[in-house]
């Protein structure tokens, strides 16, 4: 299939265009990231029945900007046995490797910032930078708190990416593509043609439904301890790691690291938004499809997913070490491979 | 394998259980008060900061002995039966004693109400005033005596040459010259004590 991008036909494929391309998502995240940390204080807020920040702007909604104002006017401190070359390098790797992952995000039918056939591949590739991130970081702090984050961090993004990546794969199966457009394109009409639904086709694809369903929720699950959200923040667990691998950080390479936690939270949300949620097809058939449209759709359902991330910030608590590994080995694993085996069945069948 | 089955679904029902809990709270109405905009309607018996009513006030030092942590200062002189400035209490009866001084600091102050409720002319009283954030803590040294500098000293100095006068008149009897104000004083108290 041919890659269709709108300001390659707007521009013609030139250094510009290229540039806007490059630069467009990186406009998204940092809007995206503002008001997603507006959300997480004022869903924590009214979770708590408080009513959060009001003193910036109306109804608060200026303080994250000044939170950011805030973080700019901090104070760079580099400690003093610091490794300094890997501390300073470290917020940015994380950062790279969170923003990488938007160049395979199809914001609608006529905008995904590079469309290559590999699409899932890749995403789950440049997802795993971030882990080189986090030890870089842990490690050049010359902190045992930071060392002791970091070394969780990876344990627990390599355990938890594996039903992550079985989760993908079933998806792949079905859509028989790990391009991301093509993943989309499959899921048109309905919303019952979406893969959360088992994807589309005739009515005897009921069976498959529970699987799908259950794969979603691996998904999800694995998802929030790729990005160290509650209830799997225990490599950041302030009441035993103080703030875990970002302990020294603080000033605008700490913003880097929080800037990152939140374009993470939309990459895993994004891509379960096009694996499982129809991406930006409109749930209701033809009525509301189209490229614009599209993109509210893409941003309404990926922005519906972060909520819910907040969500359950704010519910659960976080796990323990062991618990951790228990529920990524011997729960999470097994049944993704029930499931994988029964969406292959399925496809080989059908 | 059953109580694997059962961990799991318990696990997940449970979090649901959970999710549900705090997504009825986003929709239950604010606790916070918007304070500076909006205050809190506090009881009628609130503590806050005291006041005195210098009219009621007989000098009586009930209020500083009951205090638990010293935070009221009282100096007072007596009324000369000669003095032309003489004043009548809130309660009908001629003053007795001047208060040269009435001193409350609220660094100090415990709010516990003890002075209140020792008080026999109900003089000492807690307001519903509650912000009076200062600086230097010095400031929080409240003055209540009505009295002004010049008439203290006026009322100091009448009360010495008053007793350097019965001195020379009963230089023998100093002692009992005195005591008759003082015992009477302390007469008053403890009846008084008693009602309250």
């Amino acid at each position: 299939m041919d890659n269709v991008n709108f300001l390659y036909d707007l521009l013609g494929e030139n250094v510009l265009s290229i540039a806007l391309v490059v630069c467009l998502p990186l406009v998204f995240v940092l809007v995206y990231a503002l008001i997603a940390i507006l959300a997480e204080l004022k869903v924590s807020a009214w979770i708590q029945e408080r009513v959060g920040p009001m003193r910036t702007g109306p109804w608060g909604i200026l303080q994250p900007i000044a939170e950011v104002v805030k973080l700019l006017q901090k104070e760079d401190i580099t400690p003093d046995r610091a490794s300094k070359l890997l501390y300073n390098m470290a917020p940015f790797i994380i950062f790279t490797g969170a923003y990488a992952a938007f160049a395979v995000i199809p914001f609608s039918e006529y905008f995904i910032p590079a469309g290559i056939n590999l699409g899932l591949f890749y995403v789950f590739a440049v997802g795993s930078i971030s882990a080189i991130g986090l030890v870089m970081g842990g490690w050049a702090s010359n902190n045992k708190y930071s060392l002791m984050g970091a070394m969780r961090s990876v344990a627990q993004l390599i355990s938890y990416e594996i039903p992550a990546a079985m989760a993908i794969l079933s998806i792949v199966v079905l859509a028989s593509s790990m391009n991301m457009q093509e993943i989309n394109h499959a899921q048109t009409g309905w919303f019952w043609n979406w893969f959360i639904f088992g994807g589309p086709g005739p009515i005897s694809k009921i069976w498959v439904i529970p699987f799908t369903m259950v794969l979603c929720l691996i998904y999800f699950i694995s998802s929030l301890a790729e990005t160290n959200r509650v209830p799997f923040d225990i490599p950041e667990g302030e009441s035993e790691l103080v703030a875990g691998f970002h302990t020294e950080y603080s000033g605008m390479k700490f913003a880097m690291f929080f800037f990152a936690e939140y374009a993470n939270m939309f990459v895993v949300a994004a891509i379960l938004t096009t694996i499982f949620l129809g991406g930006w097809n409109s749930p209701f058939n033809t009525f509301m499809q189209g490229p614009i449209w599209g993109s509210f759709w893409f941003v309404a359902k990926a922005c519906s997913v972060v909520l819910v991330q907040i969500w359950i910030r704010w519910t659960l608590p976080r796990y323990r070490v062991d618990q951790l590994m228990y529920v990524g080995w011997k729960v999470l694993l097994p049944i993704s491979f029930v499931c994988f085996i029964a969406v292959s069945l399925f496809v080989m069948l059908k | 394998m059953i109580q694997y089955i059962k961990n799991i679904w318990e696990g997940i029902s449970s979090s649901l259980i959970g999710m549900k809990i705090t997504i009825m709270h986003i929709f239950v109405k604010n606790v916070t008060i918007q304070y500076p905009d909006k205050r809190f309607n506090l009881p009628e018996n609130a503590r806050n900061r005291l006041f005195m009513e210098m009219s009621k006030c007989t000098g009586c030092t009930s209020c500083a002995r009951a205090c638990p942590v010293n935070c009221i200062f009282i100096e007072t002189v007596r009324v000369l039966p000669d003095d032309p400035h003489q004043e009548m209490l809130d309660t009908g009866i001629k003053r007795k004693l001047w208060l040269t001084k009435f001193d409350i600091d609220f660094a100090k102050c415990c709010y516990c109400g003890l002075c209140t409720a020792a008080c026999p002319t109900d003089a000492i009283i807690h307001t519903k005033e509650y912000e009076y954030s200062v600086y230097d803590v010095k400031e929080l040294l409240y003055h209540f005596h009505t009295l002004t500098p010049e008439q203290i000293s006026e009322k100091k100095q009448m009360l010495a040459d008053f007793q350097s006068k019965e001195k020379v008149c009963h230089p023998d009897e100093k002692t009992d010259a005195v005591k008759p104000a003082e015992t009477k004083a302390k007469e008053d108290k403890p009846t008084e004590d008693k009602t309250e």
